[in-house]
């Protein structure tokens, strides 16, 4: 769990560029079907929403059910701003001024869904385990039947009892290019959160609470922050969600979909960001690709999981990260430190030691 | 140093603490000996704030710890090593001293302390790069003792360090309470193991039943007859 050093991260984001590269190659020449560049838009979305989900769930440890709730915040206060931006006739055009209007958008989605973090998670991370995941569901649902209802999201009003219509008429202007670098950027800040004092804050908790708040960790608001951070970037995914999508209603934000979201995390791993990356692509690409297959498609999904589970219970990857760095290292036939060499260590500073001693 | 006095802790309706008082003074080793559920850790949890009291004083150099805010405690130089082993697990070993140094942001005496814990425990430092899940038993006490030193703690509060160790690594850990108060560390050490506890403690308070039934000097305590009879199995 050592800090990224230069040289990796200089590394990570070489292959990022290559991908990148592929990418616009095959987008340009027309290998990719616009059904295939949605498919690969809806991973990216799903990549942000489980590795938010992975901080509360994977490395906070702590069970909680309301993440699709947080995306619908992002996604409809990003979707509401966008239009009135547009109706204002701020940056209108395709290109530059559509991708910063979107950027805006969804930044602002981000914030207001971390705000709704801060004020669910006090109360909520109170409890833990099955009554953090009931207590989150709820919350989620709340957020989820307050969005219906709300008369300028096209709600019918509160009294009316019966949902309303979807808010439609969103531009659609997250193109692919801007959503990878979206999902990067976001996937890249949460892991140098995880990486940093507060993510090994969290994760300290994880493995033991009294211990934590024995070495003057405030337990309380590390938990808080995670939870934050983990909303902030559900209200992200939210934004990209609304603006590739164009029409939002909220039942496309219940507990369902929360649970989508934290079964990639299992099944990734929880405490591994790629293991999320890896499962959010392949169970969101899953019933794509299996759609010849229409009536049996969810049958495999599920045989997927459960095969996991029976043969790897900690999900893909566990707490295991895939580095390129590491893998560079090992076609080039560097060895990590091995205990050998550990040990080696520790007798020359001993020797030194003792060298010191004789003086 | 510290004082506390008149304590008073609820469990819902049980009355763990019935007015306890205690001292400690500087640099002194003393032991809170007693039955299991007695209130030992209780009365600890609720120095450390883990448990709040419902009535009493907690003073610290003067300070009301009861006031205090809990994250704060550890940096006025009081360290808890709590009951049980309490590691975190998938950190290596040196993590887990990084994270008792947790509030103190100076790297060059994050180094000069985490050499002090080497000093302390070299098995540590053989094992530094090894997760804390797959360290024995006595390592992981090792462990946890080692963390809270890492603050550099004017007191420390043991709870239980024998629990669960095996006759010899429980010498080894009463060997480094020893050295601790030779560096003049002062310890507030809870023990069921009660004739270990009185030969390396400078006074004793003996806690039944939630209140403190004898107190003095452990020598004199380990020569009481009650004592012999209830704890020394003697």
């Amino acid at each position: 769990m050592k800090k990224l050093s230069m040289k990796s991260t200089i590394i990570n984001f070489v292959v990022l560029f290559i991908v990148f590269g592929i990418l616009i190659v095959l987008c340009e020449t027309g290998i990719l079907s616009n059904y295939i560049k949605g498919i690969l838009m809806v991973c990216c979305i799903s990549i942000i929403m489980a590795c938010s989900q992975n901080i509360t769930v994977g490395y906070l440890g702590q069970i909680a059910l309301g993440g699709a709730g947080f995306m619908g915040i992002g996604a409809y206060t990003a979707a509401m701003i966008t239009k009135a931006m547009a109706s204002a006739n701020i940056l209108v055009g395709d290109g530059a001024p559509d991708t910063l209007r979107f950027l805006i958008a969804t930044l602002a989605g981000g914030i207001l869904a971390a705000i709704f973090g801060v004020l669910v998670g006090i109360p909520a991370l109170r409890l833990r385990g099955d009554y953090l995941a009931i207590i989150t569901l709820g919350f989620g649902e709340i957020i989820r039947v307050v969005i219906q209802n709300l008369k300028f999201l096209g709600g019918k009003g509160f009294s009316e009892g019966s949902a309303g219509q979807a808010l439609v008429g969103i531009n659609r202007i997250a193109n692919l290019y801007v959503v990878f670098w979206v999902m990067v950027v976001s996937v890249a800040l949460m892991f140098t959160f995880i990486r940093s004092k507060y993510g090994r804050a969290i994760i300290a908790i994880r493995n033991d609470d009294i211990a934590a708040s024995a070495s003057g960790l405030n337990v309380t608001f590390y938990k808080v922050l995670a939870f934050t951070v983990s909303s902030f970037f559900a209200g992200i995914a939210g934004g990209v969600f609304a603006h590739y999508i164009g029409s939002l209603s909220a039942a496309s934000f219940g507990w369902l979909k929360s649970t989508e979201y934290v079964i990639m995390v299992v099944f990734g791993g929880m405490g591994s960001l790629t293991g999320s990356v890896i499962a959010a692509i392949s169970l969101s690409a899953l019933p794509e690709a299996l759609r010849e297959f229409s009536n049996y498609r969810m049958l495999a999904y599920s045989v997927a999981l459960i095969i996991v589970m029976v043969y790897k219970p900690t999900g893909l990857l566990g707490t295991y990260e895939i580095s390129v760095t590491r893998l560079l290292n090992r076609i080039m036939g560097k060895k990590e430190p091995s205990l050998h060499a550990i040990k080696a260590e520790v007798e020359a500073s001993k020797a030194s030691e003792e060298d010191k001693e004789v003086q | 140093m510290l004082r506390v006095e008149g304590l008073n802790v609820f469990y819902g309706a049980i009355h763990a603490l019935h007015d306890i008082s205690l001292t400690v003074n500087d640099g002194e080793v003393v032991s809170l000996i007693g039955a299991n559920g007695a209130g030992k850790t209780t009365t600890l949890h609720t120095i450390t704030h883990l448990k709040e009291a419902q009535s009493g004083i907690i003073e610290y150099n003067g300070k009301d710890l009861r006031k205090a805010k809990d994250n704060t405690i550890i940096s006025m130089g009081m360290a808890h090593v709590p009951e049980g082993r309490h590691v975190f697990r998938d950190m290596t070993v040196q993590e887990n001293l990084e994270m008792g140094a947790f509030i103190l942001n100076d790297k060059a005496v994050i180094r000069k302390n985490m050499d002090m814990v080497f000093e302390y425990f070299p098995r540590l430092l053989e094992r530094r790069r090894q997760s804390a899940g797959t360290l024995s038993g006595g390592e992981q006490q090792m462990l946890a003792t080692g963390r809270a030193l890492m603050s550099n703690p004017k007191i420390v509060l043991m709870d239980e360090p024998s629990m669960g160790l095996s006759p010899l690594l429980v010498k080894e850990i009463f060997k480094i309470i020893k050295t601790l108060h030779a560096n003049g560390i002062t310890v507030l050490l809870v023990e069921q193991n009660a004739k270990m506890a009185l030969s390396i403690a400078d006074r004793a308070y003996v806690l039944e039943t939630g209140s403190i039934s004898m107190s003095g000097k452990a020598s004199d305590l380990l020569k009481d007859e009650n004592v012999k009879k209830a704890y020394l199995g003697a």
